[in-house]
C-alpha cells in the first residue's frame, strides 16, 4: 500500500505554489518531505551555512534577518524560505530563527530544482516571492543598481524583424544586412488569413546560419524554417533584466525575442545586458559585500572567475572586462578593510588603504598580484599605532592572497613598513621620486605612478595624485629616467613556427603576454601621460588624453590603442580559457596554441608598440628640450 | 492509533514506568540465540543502540497501529503505519502504510473510529505477508509510540497468532514522557485531590501544549506521523540534545 501522507498533502493543496501543481507531483512532494519540529527562538538557517533544501512553513512563525541582525521579513503557514540559496547556490546570506513554535515541512533540492523547472505556475510563483523580497532589500542599497529593478522592456534597442518560414536563407541574409541586424524571428508561412496575428514559431541566428548552413555545405536557398532554432527562448518584457541574463546563461543563447501577451514587441541581445552586467558586475560585487568572513570572500574566486569567463564570452571589450575585474578586486580589498576593522576595532589615526598599479588603472584580469599600500595619518605615531596598522595591513594582503591575488613579489604590499607610511612620508617620496631622480631608484616604482585611494580618507590619494601631476611634467630627467626603465621590457619580433622570435633571432617556447605586452605598453602610455599632466589613470583613456595633447605623429595613437586592445583581449581570452579547462590561469601563451589570423595580428602589434617605444626613447632623451 | 477513553490511560500509563529490561543489548543478545522464525532472529541480531546513546544519535521508527479494539488477546490489527526519524528530522520518503484482514471481526464501532471498513479489508493482505518487512524496517532503530502497550501488546500477539513466537522491544512512549513533563507538578496534594484536573496527555492534546498543527487521527501512518513530530516537539521543550536515550525509553 503506498504510503500516502494525506494531512501533508492535504496543506500543500491548500498552499500556493504547490496548489498550482497536479494531483501526482504534490502527492509526490507530499510523500517525500522531510518534518522538523524548531521551539521558539532556535535557529532554523544560519548564516553563511550550506542550504540545499527547501522550507515551507507548517504552522507557526519565522523572523528571517539581515546579516547586520536588523529583521527583514516575517513568516507564517504556508510561506517558505531557503529557496535563494537554492537557486543561486550560494550559502545562506538571510539567517532565520523560529519565533514561534514551529513545524517545518522540508523539501529536498533535487525535488525543489524538478519543480522549479518543469512547473512554470510553480517557478513563477516562488520567483515572483523571490524578487519581491530581492527587490524590497535591494531596493533599500544606497548603490541601487538597475539591473535588478529594471524592467526587459526599458532595453528593448532592435524591433523584431519577422520573416516567414518558407523565405529562403539569402532571402533572409540579405534582410539581416538590410536592417543590421543579427537575428530574425521566423513566423509560420500560412495563407490562412483568419489569423492575423503573427505566431513566432523559431529564430535564425548569423551564428544558426554559420553552424547549420554554411559549415555543413548546405545551399543557401533552403527554406530558413530547416535551420531555425524552435525552441524558443523568450522573456516577458515585464521580466526583469537580470532575468534575461539568467535565461541567456542558462540557454547559452545571445539573444532572446521580448513578448508581451504572446506578441513579439522586441529582442535583446546579450551586448544589450553586458551593458548593465559590466558596469560593475553586480551580482559578485554584492557577494563580496555580503562576506561574512575570510573564508566566505575565499569562496567566491570561482564567481570571480565565472564573471570573467562570461564577459568574454559575451565579446565585452579589455576595457569592460578589466574595469569589471579591477571593480571586484577593489571590492575585495574595501570588504576585507572593513572586516579587519570589524575585528581589530577602529584605527587609532585614519589612514587610506591605496590600489597601484593594474587595479588603479582599471585594467585589472584574473591573474594579477596585489599591490597595495597604505597612507597613514601624520598624528601617526609607530609606537602607539604600529601595531595595529600592521595587523591590519596583514589581515587585509593576506585575506587578499586567499582570495586569489597572489602576494606582490616586488614586495609592495602595506605589510612592507616601508610602504605603509604618514602622508607627509609618501610626499617625501614622491618629490624625491621626481626631483632627484635615477633610473635605478624608479625601477621598481612606476607602480605607485598608478595609484588610487580605495578606503579611509581617499583624498589623500588624490593629494599625491595632485602633486605628482604637478611636478612630473616640468621634470625632464624624472621622464628620461622613465623612460629608460620602460623601455626594459620589449615585445618580441614575432612568431616562427610554433616558436617566439626574439630580436635577436633566438627562439623560445613560450610569450608572457604581460611582460612582453600589456605591461610595455602600460609603462608606455603612463610616461606619455604623466609628461602631459593627464589625470587619467586607465590606459586607453591617458591615451585619449596624449592624442588630444598632440605630442604623438599623426595615427599613432590610435595604432596603440589597437594593439594594446588587442593584446589584452589575446591574454584575456587565453584565461579564459585557462579557465574553462580548469588549468591555473596564467600570462604564458605558446604558439602553438594561437591562431594565424591571432599571430599575424599579434606580430603586427608587437611592432606598433616596438616602433612606439623607439618614439619613447627619441623623445624623452636626457637634454631634449620637449 | 485506537481512541482511549481517560479511565484507561492513566490506568496503563502506571504499568509503564517500570522496565523489565534495563539492559536491552544483552536481552536482544539473548533473544536473537533463542528466536527461531529468520525475519525474527536478523531483528535481535541487529542489536539496539546502547541505553548511554544522546538522544541526537538514535535512528528511530514512529510506529502506530489500528486494531479492532483495544484487548490485544481479542482484537486484531487492522493497519500499521510507521516512518524513519530522528531528532531534527522525519523522513516521509520512509515512511510505509499497510492495510492487513484482521483475524477477528472489525466492530461497527471501531469503524467509526479509524474508517477502515469491512470492504476496505476484504482485499487487504493477511498480516502474515507484512511481517517480514515490518521486522525489518524496525530493526536496528528504537520505536517510537504514542501509548505503547497498544503496539507491544499487539505485534507481540500478532507474531505469536502467526510465527509462534513473541516479540520485546525497547520503545520511546511520547503518552509516557508527556505525562512525565506535564504532570511534574502532580505530586502534589492538591493536584492528587484534583486529579480530575489532569492534563491531557492524549496525542492530540498533547500536540496542541507544543503548538503543534491539527491533524485527523486514526488514520496510522498520520498517527505515526504526528507522534514522531511530537517526540520532536517535547525533546526540543524538555531536554536536551546529549540526554541520554535510557532516561526517555522503557
Amino acid at each position: 500500500m503506498q504510503a500516502e501522507q494525506s494531512e501533508v498533502l492535504d496543506f500543500l493543496r491548500r498552499h500556493p505554489p504547490f496548489s498550482t501543481l497536479p494531483d501526482k507531483e504534490s502527492a509526490n512532494v507530499a510523500n517525500n518531505v522531510e518534518v522538523a519540529y524548531y521551539r521558539a527562538d532556535s535557529t532554523i538557517l544560519q548564516l553563511g551555512q550550506d542550504n540545499h533544501q527547501w522550507y515551507v512553513i507548517r504552522s507557526g512563525a519565522v523572523e528571517v534577518f539581515r546579516r547586520d541582525g536588523q529583521l527583514y521579513n516575517r513568516l507564517g503557514t504556508g510561506d517558505f524560505f531557503g529557496e535563494q540559496s537554492l537557486m543561486l547556490n550560494r550559502p545562506v546570506r538571510f539567517p532565520v530563527t523560529a519565533l514561534e513554535d514551529t513545524l517545518i515541512y522540508i523539501i529536498g533540492e533535487q525535488t525543489f530544482n524538478y519543480l522549479f523547472d518543469n512547473f512554470e505556475h510553480f517557478a513563477d510563483f516562488v520567483e515572483v516571492e523571490d524578487q519581491t523580497r530581492l527587490r524590497q532589500s535591494m531596493a533599500k542599497r544606497e548603490d541601487d543598481n538597475g539591473l535588478l529593478t529594471a524592467k526587459v522592456e526599458n532595453l528593448i534597442t532592435t524591433l523584431p524583424v519577422t520573416v516567414c518560414s518558407s523565405t529562403t536563407v539569402h532571402q533572409a541574409a540579405l534582410r539581416m544586412t538590410e536592417e543590421n541586424v543579427s537575428s530574425l524571428l521566423i513566423t509560420r508561412s500560412s495563407t490562412n488569413q483568419t489569423e492575423p496575428e503573427t505566431q513566432v514559431i523559431g529564430i535564425i541566428t548569423d551564428l544558426d546560419i554559420r553552424r547549420r548552413l554554411v559549415a555543413e555545405g548546405l545551399s543557401s536557398e533552403i527554406p530558413v524554417a530547416d535551420i531555425m532554432t524552435t525552441e524558443l527562448i523568450y522573456v516577458q518584457s515585464h521580466q526583469f533584466v537580470f532575468e534575461a541574463m539568467m535565461l541567456m546563461l542558462k540557454h547559452n543563447v545571445q539573444h532572446l525575442p521580448v513578448l508581451r501577451k504572446s506578441q513579439p514587441i522586441g529582442l535583446i541581445s546579450h551586448i544589450d545586458i553586458l551593458r548593465y552586467e559590466s558596469e560593475n558586475s553586480l551580482f559578485v560585487v554584492k557577494n563580496i559585500f555580503s562576506g561574512q568572513s575570510v573564508d566566505e570572500l575565499a569562496s567566491l574566486i570561482h564567481d570571480v572567475q565565472g564573471c570573467f569567463t562570461r564577459m568574454v564570452h559575451q565579446d565585452a571589450n579589455s576595457q569592460m572586462i578589466g574595469s569589471a575585474m579591477a571593480v571586484v578586486g577593489r571590492s575585495f580589498k574595501q570588504r576585507l578593510c572593513e572586516l579587519g576593522e570589524a575585528s581589530l576595532g577602529p584605527p587609532p589615526v585614519p589612514y587610506c588603504f591605496l590600489a597601484l598599479g593594474s587595479m588603479a588603472r582599471g585594467e585589472q584580469l584574473i591573474v594579477t598580484d596585489q599591490d597595495n599600500a597604505i597612507i597613514l595619518s601624520n598624528n601617526y605615531d609607530p609606537d602607539l599605532h604600529g601595531s595595529y596598522f600592521e595587523a591590519l595591513a596583514n589581515f587585509v594582503c593576506d585575506g587578499l592572497a586567499r582570495c586569489g591575488y597572489s602576494y606582490c613579489t616586488g614586495d609592495i604590499m602595506a605589510t612592507n613598513t616601508r610602504w605603509r607610511q604618514p602622508l607627509a612620508v609618501w610626499q617625501q617620496y614622491f618629490s624625491q621620486w621626481i626631483e632627484q631622480p635615477s633610473a635605478e631608484s624608479l625601477l621598481h616604482s612606476a607602480i605607485f605612478f598608478d595609484l588610487e585611494g580605495i578606503w579611509g580618507q581617499t583624498h589623500w590619494a588624490e593629494q599625491l595624485n595632485r602633486l605628482i601631476r604637478q611636478k612630473a611634467h616640468k621634470n625632464s630627467h624624472f621622464l628620461a629616467c622613465m623612460a629608460r626603465n620602460a623601455l626594459l621590457r620589449t615585445p618580441p619580433l614575432g612568431f616562427f613556427k610554433d616558436f617566439v622570435m626574439e630580436t635577436d633571432g633566438r627562439q623560445t617556447n613560450s610569450i608572457n603576454m604581460k611582460r612582453r605586452g600589456t605591461a610595455p605598453i602600460a609603462d608606455l602610455i603612463r610616461l606619455h601621460a604623466l609628461a602631459i599632466g593627464s589625470s587619467a589613470r586607465n590606459s586607453f583613456e591617458r591615451l585619449k588624453d596624449v592624442i588630444e595633447a598632440g605630442i604623438l605623429p599623426p595615427g599613432r595613437g590610435q595604432d596603440l590603442r589597437d594593439a594594446l586592445e588587442f593584446i589584452a583581449m589575446v591574454r584575456i581570452r587565453h584565461q579564459a580559457l585557462d579557465i574553462e579547462l580548469k588549468r591555473e590561469p596564467d600570462n604564458n601563451i605558446e604558439p602553438e596554441y594561437l591562431s594565424d589570423f591571432d599571430r599575424k595580428n599579434l606580430k603586427e602589434a608587437f611592432q606598433i608598440l616596438s616602433s612606439a617605444q623607439r618614439y619613447m626613447k627619441f623623445r624623452y632623451q636626457p637634454g631634449r628640450v620637449n | 492509533m485506537f481512541y482511549l477513553g481517560k479511565d484507561q490511560l492513566t490506568d496503563k500509563t502506571q504499568s509503564l514506568t517500570a522496565t523489565d529490561h534495563a539492559d536491552w543489548r544483552k536481552h536482544f543478545a539473548l533473544l536473537a540465540k533463542t528466536s527461531k522464525y529468520p525475519a525474527l532472529k536478523a531483528f535481535y541480531q541487529a542489536g539496539v543502540v546502547t541505553a548511554s546513546t544522546p538522544i541526537s544519535d538514535v535512528p528511530m521508527v514512529a510506529l502506530d497501529f489500528e486494531t479492532t479494539g483495544l484487548d490485544s488477546n481479542r482484537d486484531s490489527i487492522v493497519s500499521i503505519g510507521l516512518v524513519d526519524m530522528s531528532l531534527t528530522r522525519i523522513r516521509c520518503a520512509s515512511a510505509r502504510h499497510w492495510i492487513v484482514k484482521p483475524e477477528t471481526q472489525l466492530h461497527s464501532r471501531s469503524v467509526v473510529v479509524h474508517g477502515i471498513t469491512h470492504s476496505a479489508v476484504a482485499d487487504a493482505p493477511d498480516l502474515s505477508t507484512v511481517i517480514d518487512e515490518l521486522l525489518l524496517r524496525l530493526q536496528g532503530k528504537i520505536v517510537v509510540v504514542h501509548h505503547s502497550p497498544i503496539e507491544r501488546g499487539f505485534l507481540n500477539a500478532a507474531l505469536k497468532h502467526h510465527i509462534h513466537e513473541g516479540i520485546e522491544f525497547p520503545v520511546i512512549d511520547t503518552m509516557a514522557l508527556e505525562a512525565r513533563f506535564s504532570r511534574k507538578l502532580s505530586k502534589s496534594l492538591w493536584r492528587y485531590l484534583m486529579r480530575r484536573n489532569l492534563a491531557s496527555i492524549r496525542l492530540t492534546d498533547s500536540r496542541t501544549r507544543y503548538h503543534l498543527p491539527y491533524y485527523r487521527q486514526h488514520n496510522a501512518l498520520t498517527d505515526a506521523l504526528a507522534c514522531a513530530e511530537l517526540l520532536q516537539a517535547q525533546c526540543a521543550t524538555h531536554l536536551t540534545t546529549d540526554t541520554l536515550l535510557n532516561t526517555i525509553w522503557s
